[in-house]
């Protein structure tokens, strides 16, 4: 039910970001989703890709610090309310939203959205028990 | 004026065989009390009577920094601690900081030399004295204090920070004498002016400013911006503080060494040798009237030269050229000694981050900045910014508590920081190339 996802240091100057892309690039590797996140001197990047192990082998190699992080991606009902009403769920079980960031899925009927939690099993057993389709990494990774 | 004429103008011969008879006495008196010294002197199969002469003093071994530290806190103390009545320290982590005390008689010995050293900046007993120096541990602050009390000045123990205040009392008093860093000078001025207080229309005259290095341009502009006598004063907590040796204004060439006091050599810094008067080299003190923790030979790092030449103010002192670098790695940042290898410690302590660092060191608004930039490595890295961020915070923070100096801390890439034959380029110091 868990999905891996990379994160990686990036300095804020030009040129890093493509870095990191020429190296999946060169790869073979597919970016599924991202998000940045930044400050005014550094930002890191997070990712779902194609091939986790080879995405951070060859980024370590190429010099960069990159840590695997567990998140979780849920399918939501592309119209109003479909986000509130899992985040309301959440609220109520006092599970905390660290970050998280979406993507719509090529059918067009889901949003898929990336969660990172405070307490990552509590949060899936909460989805599931109230029937929220959980992707799996799995079909993630692949989709 | 020349506050202490006795000891200030005494012919040379005089002087020496006073520093001679100083000298014996003060071998004698570490060799009785200092096991560090006495193991030593064994060592070399030196005598506290072998000293015979001024130039005997090569006999004796020279003192390091290291060995404060590895006698830290009170090993190298030369009486028993119900005889000091004061202790100053140098920043630094636990178990790093070199330790001083004094005894009643070298507070008062102090304040004396600090009168001499107003006085000599052209200060008398009707002055008023806004003293910036930080006042605690550092010796800046309460060496000043106590003899601006001894001169008879009116001292206002303002301490450091605070610059709009500063600025604000400054006016409102009228102090006549300035003491503190001074690039702390110039920024203290801008300050003024931003209040709409001139410097220049107030009836501050002297400045004695010391603790970190100098120049001539830069005592040209404090001079101008703030219409006052610029004074150079050194000294160093090792040796006893501020005032071991000061410009006088009539001259402002060299900076009288109280030689009544303390015994100057200078040296090679490579082979220890020592230099004849003239020559540039390594700046060696050895304490001769210290009581609480005497030194001999004390290798201070900073470069210099000596000169016996008669001074057109009177003194017969020697004069050292003004500090003019350093023999080892030591940064004075806002006026602290800050040693690479202490950051280095921190860094390590802080989480085990990996000793892959630089300092980057300019200046803004007339201070000092300190930059860290650490490389960041997988064990402390993290996917969420608000933990990189109170990693940074954490540095700042344990820089600030061990060293007293602020630092900005700043993450960057593995192997971003500039790399010559494999080794790390530490520091970058930009005050230099700034104007």
């Amino acid at each position: 039910m868990k999905v891996d996802q990379l994160s990686i240091f990036l300095e804020n100057r030009a040129g890093r970001l493509a870095e990191v892309t020429r190296i999946l690039a060169e790869s073979g590797v597919n970016i599924r989703a991202l998000s940045l996140a930044d400050t005014s001197d550094f930002g890191i990047l997070r990712l779902i890709v194609s091939d986790f192990e080879k995405a951070k082998d060859n980024l370590k190699a190429g010099g960069f610090t990159v840590g695997r992080t567990t998140v979780v991606a849920v399918e939501v009902q592309d119209q109003p309310g479909g986000l509130n009403n899992i985040l309301e769920m959440l609220r109520d079980a006092k599970i905390n939203v660290e970050y998280m960031y979406a993507f719509v899925n090529q059918s067009g009927e889901h949003a898929i959205i990336i969660f990172r939690f405070d307490r990552t099993d509590q949060a899936i057993e909460l989805l599931q028990k109230n029937n929220i389709a959980i992707v799996p990494g799995e079909k993630l990774y692949k989709m | 004026m020349i506050f202490d004429v006795e000891h200030e103008t005494m012919p040379r011969e005089e002087l020496e065989a006073l520093q001679l008879r100083r000298l014996q006495s003060v071998v004698a008196r570490v060799y009785e009390n200092v096991p560090f010294y006495r193991k030593k002197l064994d060592e070399r199969g030196v005598k506290p009577e072998h000293i015979q002469k001024l130039s005997d003093v090569t006999l004796l071994p020279f003192t390091e920094k290291q060995d404060l530290r590895n006698h830290y806190p009170f090993g190298l103390f030369a009486v028993s601690r119900e005889n000091i009545v004061r202790i100053h320290s140098s920043s630094g982590t636990t178990g790093k900081a070199t330790v001083v005390g004094y005894t009643r008689r070298d507070i008062k010995n102090w304040g004396s030399m600090i009168a001499r050293c107003l006085a000599a900046a052209g200060a008398t007993s009707g002055d008023f004295v806004h003293n910036a120096y930080g006042y605690g541990l550092f010796t800046g602050g309460l060496g000043i204090h106590n003899g601006a009390e001894e001169l008879g000045a009116t001292v206002i123990p303002i301490s450091g920070g605070g610059t709009r205040r500063q600025a604000m009392l400054l006016r409102d008093f009228g102090a006549t004498v300035l003491t503190c860093t001074p690039s702390y000078a110039l920024h203290l001025y801008e300050a003024a002016k931003e209040m709409g207080i001139d410097i220049k229309d107030l009836p501050l005259r002297i400045g004695i400013f010391g603790a970190e290095p100098w120049t001539d341009s830069m005592r040209n502009e404090i001079e101008n911006k703030l219409g006052i006598t610029a004074i150079d004063i050194y000294g160093l907590s090792e040796i006893m503080g501020p005032g071991v040796a000061i410009e006088c204004a009539k001259v402002k060439k060299g900076l009288h060494i109280q030689e009544d006091h303390f015994l100057a050599e200078i040296i090679d810094p490579d082979t220890g040798e020592q230099l004849p008067h003239g020559e540039k080299g390594e700046l060696v003190f050895t304490t001769i009237t210290k009581e609480g923790i005497p030194l001999l030979r004390y290798r201070t790092r900073d470069i210099s030269r000596l000169n016996t030449a008669p001074c057109r103010c009177g003194r017969t002192t020697a004069r050292m050229e003004r500090v003019t670098g350093r023999s080892d790695d030591m940064l004075i940042i806002r006026g602290v000694n800050v040693f690479p290898s202490q950051i280095e410690t921190i860094l390590l302590e802080t989480d085990g981050l990996t000793p892959h660092y630089q300092l980057i060191i300019g200046r803004t608004n007339n201070l000092d900045t300190l930059e860290i930039r650490v490389e960041i490595d997988e064990a402390v890295f993290s996917d969420q910014i608000k933990n990189l961020q109170r990693l940074e915070t954490k540095i700042e923070k344990n820089i600030k508590e061990f060293l007293g100096v602020t630092a900005k801390c700043k993450l960057v890439e593995p192997k971003s920081i500039e790399r010559s034959e494999g080794k790390a380029k530490r520091i970058v110091d930009m005050r230099n190339s700034q104007a």
